[in-house]
């Protein structure tokens, strides 16, 4: 009998605390696949967040530390210098990257760093009960924008896969969502194309997972998926901003 | 024989570090200890090792707990408002078990204050300016010797302990020359702890972490947090003191010491009974032993380039609050021997 479809070695045999419709335990187990699939697993150090995801060594079978809230990135770069055969990436909300973590992220794409960065957009903090996020779209009503998110007094969302690809060292940056099989599909390709950059020193690797939060978002879960193909991909279109993986 | 150079304080850490299996480096610019970064600069990737001059101090010592927490001797080095900056990352560390070795090149505060030599952050050293209970070993130098020394030393008591270190200087030892004999070339060697992140290899996963959800974990980490400070303590507290019974016996750490050492020279020839008693550890702190050396002075004199922070310190440990006097020099400013030796003789009188 041939296997068609298993758990990853990548990942634990863990039920995830994460609520239904959520979208980091899809993302998991992409992360699982492509590090399984590029025989990754024994040589891989995961920096979590402060964040949903802050359990990430509940649920992974590799070597995992603890970010404080942001500095996920700055770890992954202390790590990749003095272990430079090991692959390290790090997995982020948006409050968590976009927001207090915006300098080490920034910096550590600035200078390039041999990492890949799984970056979880649900345009919200989720953990801490649904307040705005750098992400929060604009009129989204969260629990600190009650009347809706305003731009004259909120300021903007910021769209990160584009400030990354903008600047002169990542090698790539994508956004990618998991709504439907096909966009599944979509992602891990880009996903696993992040991780293999790395493996082949290319540099520093960004995707952005568009992904829903149906608990704080107030929707059940196909309404959330739903929102994230319209409302959410019509403010973050997809798309890969930047790919110069295959350049010398 | 090994041989004596001239180095500057500054310079004369980070080449202990370098001799001590220093791995990677990780710091942001700041007076008065800029040397250090600058120096790391050529000579780390000199031996291909890691150096980044981080975004802030707050990436300097995220990078340094990544670092770290892969078995591999790391270190940052930064100045007051720097230091300020790294408690969030400090606390992680204490929490996760993270050993590495930090460099305060102390200057006068609070805010941007100025780059004078001070002593002003003792209090945030010794109990901790991040959040939670923890301890950090404190190690505080009067010479550009005994800080090479320390910082040598330093990396093997943080991986004994998995607990950070803490080398507590000034701008004056910074900045200021002097012969030092260095310490030679030394690697940490391969060793796997059980808990160093290296890729899960053949064995199971591992994880560095602070977060502790489950109810009683966290109270069972903390007290066994409480039990290695209590080993630490036993173990490596250190002093210097000359036993004897004094008519005034003056209590200094660092740059105070190493001025009160002067000032005490020229009361000795004089003929003066007077004593000096130097926490090396600052610390754990030397309470038992500074007890017992005041029980037989008269008078205590505790000299500090602060309003009194140690100062709290002694009178945990002398509990005789009539005993003790104190003289103090804030504002990044140093004492002239002159100005401790009129305070001792007033103690004298
Ligand atoms: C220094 C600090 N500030 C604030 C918090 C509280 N906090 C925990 S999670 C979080 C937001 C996380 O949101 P996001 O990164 O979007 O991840 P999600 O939970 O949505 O997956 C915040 C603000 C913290 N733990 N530490
Ligand atoms: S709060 Fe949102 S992000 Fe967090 S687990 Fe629930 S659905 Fe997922």
């Amino acid at each position: 009998m041939t296997v068609a479809f298993k758990k990853p070695e990548s990942l634990l045999d863990a039920k995830t605390i994460y609520c239904p419709g959520c979208g980091h335990g899809v993302i998991h187990r992409l992360v699982g696949e492509t590090l399984d699939e590029l025989d990754l697993r024994e040589k891989t150090v995961g920096v979590a967040p402060v964040g949903c995801a802050v359990l990430l060594y509940d649920y992974f079978n590799t070597d995992i530390i603890e970010a404080p809230h942001g500095r996920a990135p700055a770890l992954a770069t202390g790590i990749k210098r003095v272990k430079s055969d090991l692959t390290v990436f790090s997995y982020q909300g948006d409050g968590d990257l976009a927001s207090i973590g915006m300098g080490e992220i920034m910096h550590a794409a600035g200078r390039g760093e041999n990492i890949t960065i799984i970056f979880v957009n649900n345009a919200n903090y989720g953990m801490t009960g649904g307040q705005m996020a750098p992400t929060t779209l604009p009129e989204q009503v969260t629990t600190t924008t009650p009347k809706g998110r305003k731009t004259a007094t909120d300021g903007f969302p910021f769209k990160m896969a584009e400030l990354i690809a903008g600047l002169d060292a990542p090698v790539f940056s994508a956004r990618v969502k998991i709504t439907d099989p096909k966009n599944i599909n979509k992602a891990k390709k880009a996903i696993k194309y992040a991780f293999g950059l790395q493996k082949e020193n290319k540099g520093f690797s960004f995707v952005e997972i568009l992904s829903a939060c149906p608990t704080n978002w107030g929707k059940t879960p196909a309404e959330a998926v739903r929102w994230v193909g319209d409302a959410m991909e019509s403010y973050y279109p997809l798309g890969v901003f930047k790919d110069i993986g295959g350049e010398e | 024989m090994a041989e004596k150079i001239l180095m500057k304080g500054n310079e004369a850490i980070a080449e202990a570090a370098v001799r001590a299996g220093l791995k990677g480096y990780f710091g942001y610019p700041i007076t008065p200890q800029n040397e250090i970064t600058a120096y790391m600069s050529a000579r780390m990737p000199d031996l291909e090792r890691a150096f980044v001059q981080a975004e802030s101090e707050v990436a300097a010592i995220n990078m340094v707990y990544g670092a770290a927490s892969t078995g591999e001797r790391c270190m940052t080095t930064s100045s007051s408002p720097g230091i300020a900056l790294m408690q969030e990352g400090i606390s992680y560390m204490c929490g996760a078990e993270v050993p590495a070795v930090i460099v305060n090149i102390t200057r006068g505060g609070p805010g941007l204050g100025n780059i004078g030599p001070s002593q002003c952050d003792y209090n945030q050293a010794t109990r901790g300016g991040g959040n939670g209970d923890y301890d950090l070993i404190v190690y505080a130098p009067h010479t550009v010797q005994e800080a090479v020394d320390l910082t040598y030393r330093s990396f093997e008591i943080s991986e004994k302990y998995r607990n950070p270190v803490i080398i507590l200087g000034d701008g004056a030892l910074g900045q200021m020359a002097e012969t030092v004999i260095l310490p030679p070339f030394k690697e940490k060697g391969k060793t796997d702890e059980g808990w160093e992140l290296t890729g899960a290899k053949s064995r199971d996963p591992r994880s560095v972490k602070s977060l502790r959800l489950a109810e009683g974990t966290l109270l069972e980490h903390n007290l066994h947090l409480e039990n290695k400070f209590k080993l630490i303590s036993r173990n490596e507290t250190e002093y210097s003191y000359e036993e004897g019974a004094y008519d005034v016996l003056v209590v200094a750490f660092g740059t105070a010491a190493r001025v009160a050492k002067t000032a005490l020279k020229n009361f000795k020839e004089k003929g003066h009974n007077v004593g000096l008693f130097r926490p090396v550890t600052v610390h754990p702190f030397p309470y038992e032993e500074l007890k017992k050396a005041a029980s037989q002075s008269k008078k205590i004199l505790v000299v500090e380039m602060n309003r009194g922070q140690m100062l709290f310190d002694v009178r945990l440990s002398v509990q005789n609050d009539e005993k003790i006097d104190f003289a103090g020099k804030p504002g990044g400013e140093t004492f002239s021997p002159e100005e401790i030796e009129n305070k001792i003789l007033s103690c004298l009188k």
